[in-house]
C-alpha cells in the first residue's frame, strides 16, 4: 500500500491495531508505553516497537511530548501508520525520528500482521 | 512550499541551530499539509508544560532550547504547570516535582515567555481578533479562539507552537485557508442545557461522534462564554474538534455554507446517558471546578454557594493566576476559603499529580476532565452539575 510519508525512516514488526482513534496525552503512559485510556480497546497493550496503526489522533495537543518522551525513555513504536495524521502526532513523530505514513487503507492490517514499514517511499507492506 | 530568501538562510544555519531545527520542523509540516507559504503569527500559546506530561525528556528538550539563547518574537503565553506556582507547599505538592517543575518554568522564561500558566489565555489578556492567523496547542484554547472568535489556528502541537513563538511564523494550511472552515456535519440538539456541565456532556458526546470533523450546532438556544468554553473544550479532548460553529451564536456561522450535511440528533436521552457513561464513582474525596480554567463569573458562582457555609472535603477552584487576582478584590476568594476550599492557581486538576496526593474519587462538572482523569490520573469520577457536587460536600 502506498501513502503519504510524514516522517521518513524504515521500520519492520507486529502490527498492534486500534479502530478508534489515539489521543497519546493520557492515553499512554510516557514510561511504559502501554495504554493507559478507559474504555479504549488497546487499553493495557503495550506500543513498544510494534508497528501502531490508528485511524487518526485525537485529543491534547500536549500529544507530540509524549511521543518525544516515549521515544528517549525507549518505549516507543517501531512505526506509526494512519488513515489521517494530525499535526500533533506529526509533530510528534518528525521530533523523535520514528518513521510515519498516512494516506492508508488501514481496515486491511489485522492486529499480530507482520508489517515493512519504508516511510521514505511511503509504502506498507504486509508481510 | 514557497521560503522567502530570510526564510532559506535559517535552514542554512545562518540564524543558529535551534532556530534551524524548529523551522525544518515548521516546513516539514507545511510540505506534509501542502502549505504554499509561511504566514506571520498574532500570538502562540504554547502548551507542554506540567513536569507530570512532559516529564525528564520533555524538559530535558526545553533547557537545550533556553540554553542557546533563543527568544521568542511574538506574544506567547503559557499553558497550565502541574502545580501552583507560588502556593505549592501549602497545597501539598510533592517537592521532588516542584523542582523539576520550576526548572521547566526557568526555560520558558529564558525563552521571553510570558509565565500565565493558563488554559484560557483569553481571559488573562491574550486576546486575538477576528480572522487573525495564530498558532496555539491546548486544545480547548485552540477550540475557542477559532469557533467562539474566528482566529485562525490549527492545533498544534506543543512543540511546532514553541517553533512557531521562536520564528513568528506558521505555515498557512489547514484552518488558516476559509475553505478548510466549512462544516462537515449537523449536529440538531433537542435538550435543556442549562448548567455548564450540560453544555460539557454535549460535548463529550459531540466529539467521539464527529471525532475530527467540524460541526454545525442548531436548536442551542443561547450560551454564554463559559458555556461554549466547556462544550469545545469537552469535544477537542474526547474528539479532535478545532473548530465549531453554533447558529446565531459564533461569528463565522452566517458565513459557512451549510447545505447537504449530514445531520445527527441530540436529544435528552443522550445527554442523560453521557452522564451515565462519565460517572464511574460515588461520593468524591475533592471535587475540583475550573477545566478550563475558571472565569470571574464561574468563580462568583461557586462563591455564592459557598458563604457562610462549612465544607466537610475539600474544593478546589483551579483559575489562572490574573482571574485569581480579580476575584480576590471581589471578596470571592476569601468567602471560599473561609468555607474551607481553596483557589488553586497556575495548575488544574488532570496536570497536577492528584493521585500522588492520597485522591481516588474526584468530583467535576467539566467533560474535559471527566475525560482525562480516569487514564491519567487514575481516579474513579463524580459528573455533576455545580449545585450537586458543592452539596455533596458540604
Amino acid at each position: 500500500m502506498k501513502g503519504r510519508t510524514i516522517s521518513p525512516g524504515k521500520a519492520e514488526g507486529e502490527a498492534i491495531v486500534s479502530s478508534e482513534p489515539i489521543g497519546f496525552y493520557g492515553g499512554i503512559d510516557i514510561k511504559t508505553g502501554v495504554v493507559i485510556e478507559k474504555d479504549h480497546p488497546l487499553k493495557g497493550k503495550s506500543v513498544t516497537d510494534k508497528i501502531l496503526v490508528f485511524p487518526c489522533g485525537k485529543g491534547s495537543t500536549v500529544g507530540s511530548y509524549v511521543i518525544y518522551g516515549l521515544k528517549k525513555n525507549g518505549v516507543a513504536p517501531a512505526g506509526v501508520i494512519n488513515k489521517e495524521t494530525e499535526t500533533i502526532v506529526a509533530a510528534g513523530v518528525i521530533l523523535a525520528g520514528i518513521p510515519c505514513v498516512d494516506q492508508i487503507e488501514i481496515e486491511k492490517i489485522k492486529n499480530g500482521d507482520n508489517l515493512f514499514l519504508d516511510a521514505d517511499k511511503g509504502v506498507v507492506e504486509i508481510k | 512550499m514557497h521560503l522567502t530568501k530570510d526564510e532559506e538562510k535559517i535552514l542554512n544555519s545562518e540564524k543558529g541551530e535551534v532556530m534551524e531545527r524548529l523551522f525544518r520542523l515548521l516546513v516539514r509540516l507545511g510540505d506534509i499539509y501542502g502549505a504554499d507559504r509561511m504566514i506571520p503569527v498574532g500570538s502562540v500559546q504554547v502548551a507542554g508544560v506540567s513536569y507530570k506530561s512532559i516529564g525528564d525528556p520533555g524538559k530535558a528538550f526545553l533547557e537545550d532550547i533556553a540554553s542557546k539563547g533563543v527568544k521568542v518574537k511574538v506574544l506567547t503565553y503559557l499553558n497550565p504547570a502541574g502545580m501552583d506556582l507560588e502556593n505549592w507547599e501549602k497545597l501539598g505538592f510533592p517537592r521532588d516535582f516542584a523542582k523539576n517543575q520550576l526548572r521547566i518554568i526557568d526555560a520558558f522564561k529564558q525563552m521571553g515567555i510570558v509565565i500565565t500558566s493558563t488554559c484560557t489565555p483569553y481571559l488573562a489578556g491574550n486576546l486575538p481578533r477576528f480572522r487573525e492567523h495564530i498558532a496555539w496547542s491546548e486544545s480547548s484554547a485552540v477550540s475557542f479562539s477559532n469557533s467562539v472568535i474566528g482566529a485562525r489556528t490549527n492545533r498544534e502541537g506543543g512543540p511546532s507552537a514553541l517553533a512557531a513563538a521562536i520564528c513568528g511564523v506558521t505555515p498557512n494550511y489547514g484552518l488558516h485557508l476559509w475553505e478548510k472552515r466549512q462544516p462537515a456535519v449537523k449536529i440538531k440538539v433537542d435538550a435543556d442545557l442549562s448548567f455548564n456541565s450540560d453544555f460539557g456532556a454535549l460535548g463529550y458526546y459531540v466529539g467521539k461522534q464527529v471525532k475530527n470533523k467540524i460541526p454545525y450546532f442548531t436548536g442551542i438556544k443561547n450560551a454564554n462564554t463559559d458555556q461554549l468554553k466547556a462544550l469545545g473544550a469537552a469535544m477537542a479532548a474526547s474528539g479532535a474538534v478545532a473548530l465549531y460553529h453554533v447558529e446565531n451564536l459564533t461569528p463565522e456561522a452566517d458565513l459557512v455554507e451549510k447545505k447537504g450535511l449530514e445531520t445527527v440528533s441530540i436529544g435528552k436521552k443522550e445527554i442523560k446517558d453521557t452522564y451515565d457513561k462519565l460517572n464511574s464513582g460515588k461520593n468524591p474525596d475533592i471535587v475540583i471546578f475550573g477545566c478550563p480554567h475558571a472565569s470571574l463569573r464561574e468563580i462568583s458562582m461557586i462563591a455564592e454557594r459557598l458563604e457562610g457555609k462549612h465544607l466537610k472535603k475539600p474544593v478546589w477552584v483551579c483559575t489562572s493566576r490574573m482571574v485569581k487576582e480579580a476575584a480576590e478584590r471581589m471578596g470571592y476568594n476569601e468567602i471560599i476559603a473561609k468555607a474551607g476550599g481553596s483557589i488553586v492557581a497556575d495548575t488544574c486538576m488532570v496536570v497536577a499529580p492528584i493521585e500522588e496526593m492520597g485522591y481516588k474519587t474526584t468530583g467535576v462538572n467539566s467533560g474535559k476532565a471527566a475525560n482525562y482523569l480516569p487514564g491519567f490520573c487514575k481516579q474513579e469520577v463524580c459528573f455533576a452539575n455545580i449545585d450537586d457536587l458543592i452539596g455533596g460536600q458540604l
